[in-house]
């Protein structure tokens, strides 16, 4: 408010520095309260986290808090559980993105040309997206459940099951049941941002195609593809990043069992911060999280810009 | 020149099996949350079960703890989409109308945030929040789902205002009209679909967001509904109806903003996507 009220005494030629000062400070006074929550719960916890990992830091032992530097990776270097948690993350994430990819595509694909009665298919399809992430894990967590959900008779009919049981409590198949809640929820984002960059590519350019004679897959390949092709990339690169760090589903549908068959790093985070309350030895996961991310992260942009330069 | 009409078949069929795909788990939730207990097991995989009954949402919202999670995730959902719409529609608009020097790091920052695991977060915020007694407090979390919604909110809000034309404002300050007047009077009322968006947005992020919230919260009085849900399910498991109309009532407000929403969502995605 009192920008406003600089700014209208500054009409007066009188006092030309306030209202300077005023116009000045003005994009920083529309910035502050945005500013200020991202500082103090985001940028500040970011960096203690940091600092955690160096510490021993337990939250039932008033003991703890000393720094001990290196201690908590040279453990983490030793932890098998961690090493199995990072080839679930891997599993986890590439099924994820690129089933998630894959059927959202077609979904776009097939919402692209206008047709009686898509905006209702629109918004029935886009619909899972609006299911909060842990009813998801709930609701795909009931359904693999033989005693109250129709997926393991149907899979027991189909032969593929020798009898009805849980997915979810079998070591070597546990993995599917999150991925699947995952794909499930995950293809809507996947639709509505291909269809939105389908729906930019000037439509002139198939006519003129048709007219040449391309037949479907040469206009996919030669038009749609080459046009897409950013919006994949960074899609895929943001939704890789997202999927790697998204714990809910895991959390709720398998706590990470059976034996951590379907424990991800981001859920052994969680679980050492929240059930075994060791906030020191979290924050170094984390931190090794974090760390590989960008890695990941930076190695996608060189490898996009090489492409781009052979071009 | 007819086309011919086995393309537009197999169109129809694939459009077909994505609607099945995608509303048959809650068609399933919904099924079981009216399926009587006796015939729960006896008509396990049946599509429809032979008599409905409503007792299951009768018991959820007379007998259970259910009405006090909704009523708390009602008010941090609430207040969140609003802090967060209010803070992001400043932000926003500063970063649309505004070339100031700080923008590139406040962009910089914005997009940092979006790229570290937020359960790095968790350890740290509840050693901050736990001394000034905002754990186990529905405030703690408000501030918490605020902080986190908003540097999306803000590039959202953003694309809406570069989608306003600047005249506008211009015009009115000419009239002698200050900077935050033309805002408020003229810009914000044109960005409601934008705000509507946004307001959406956030209210289904926070009511969906479970692992802040059990950490923080312990104890029914303060509990969301996921967590409430959570922990009935690893308590009780074997009352399948209840859980389930649980379940449907913790999607009903979700679902209600996401319908109100779901046409300006797309809209604005495709402005974005346009833009890049």
């Amino acid at each position: 408010m009192m920008t406003a009220t600089g700014s209208i005494n500054g009409h007066s030629v009188r006092k030309p520095w306030l209202r300077r000062l005023a116009d000045a400070s003005e994009p920083y006074l529309y910035s502050a309260p945005s500013l200020i929550l991202i500082i103090v719960v985001m940028l500040v916890p970011l960096v203690i986290g940091i600092s955690y990992a160096f510490r021993d830091i337990q939250l039932l032992n008033p003991f703890s808090g000393g720094f001990i530097g290196l201690e908590h990776f040279r453990e983490l270097s030793k932890d098998a559980a961690f090493y199995g948690a990072l080839k679930n993350t891997l599993w986890w994430t590439g099924a994820s993105v690129a089933l998630q990819f894959a059927f959202g595509l077609v979904l776009a694909l097939l919402l692209d040309k206008p047709f009686w009665g898509r905006g209702l298919v629109q918004a029935l399809v886009f619909i899972p997206w609006a299911v909060p992430s842990f009813l998801a894990g709930l609701n795909w967590a009931w359904l693999f459940n033989p005693v109250i959900g129709p997926l393991p008779h149907w899979l027991f009919g189909l032969g593929l099951m020798s009898q009805p049981g849980n997915i979810l409590s079998d070591p070597q198949y546990a993995m599917w049941g999150p991925i699947i809640a995952n794909v499930w929820w995950g293809i809507p984002f996947f639709a509505i941002t291909l269809l939105a960059a389908l729906q930019a590519i000037p439509r002139d350019l198939y006519e003129a195609a048709s007219i040449d004679g391309a037949n479907w897959f040469q206009r996919f390949f030669s038009i749609t593809l080459p046009f897409l092709a950013p919006t994949i990339a960074i899609t895929v690169l943001l939704r890789t990043v997202w999927i790697s760090n998204f714990a809910d589903l895991i959390v709720v549908m398998t706590g990470g069992g059976p034996a951590d068959r379907t424990q991800i790093v981001a859920s052994y985070i969680f679980t050492q911060a929240f059930k075994a309350l060791d906030f020191g030895y979290a924050s170094a996961i984390a931190l090794v999280l974090l760390v590989l991310l960008l890695a990941y992260s930076m190695l996608i942009i060189l490898l996009r810009q090489t492409l781009l330069n052979k071009d | 020149m007819k086309q011919s009409l086995l393309p537009i078949i197999a169109h129809r069929m694939a459009i077909l099996c994505y609607i099945v795909f995608a509303l048959f788990p809650l068609f399933w939730l919904l099924k079981v949350s009216v399926t009587p207990n006796d015939l729960l097991y006896s008509e396990g995989v049946r599509m429809w079960p032979s008599r409905t009954t409503f007792d299951h949402y009768a018991f959820v919202l007379r007998h259970s703890a259910f009405p006090t999670f909704f009523k708390n995730s009602l008010i941090v959902s609430a207040s969140t989409a609003v802090v967060v719409t209010v803070c992001a529609s400043l932000s926003g608009y500063a970063l649309s109308r505004f070339s100031f020097r700080a923008k590139y790091w406040i962009v910089a920052l914005m997009l940092l945030t979006q790229m570290f695991p937020l359960v790095m977060l968790v350890a740290p915020i509840f050693k901050i929040l736990s001394p000034l007694g905002l754990t186990n407090s529905l405030t703690g979390l408000i501030i918490v789902y605020s902080a986190f919604n908003v540097p999306f909110a803000t590039f959202l809000m953003q694309s809406f205002f570069d989608g306003i034309p600047k005249d506008l404002e211009e015009a009115a300050m000419i009239d002698g009209a200050t900077k935050f007047t033309a805002f408020r009077q003229i810009i914000l009322p044109l960005t409601l679909p934008g705000i509507a968006a946004t307001l959406g947005f956030v209210f289904t992020a926070a009511w969906s967001e479970l692992l802040f919230a059990l950490m923080l919260i312990n104890g029914n009085a303060a509990a969301t509904f996921p967590v409430g849900l959570l922990t009935f399910v690893s308590k009780f498991s074997v009352d399948f109806g209840q859980m389930m109309a649980a379940g449907v009532l913790a999607l009903i407000p979700a679902g209600l903003f996401f319908l109100l929403i779901q046409r300006y969502l797309v809209q604005g995605l495709t402005a974005g996507a346009v833009k890049g």
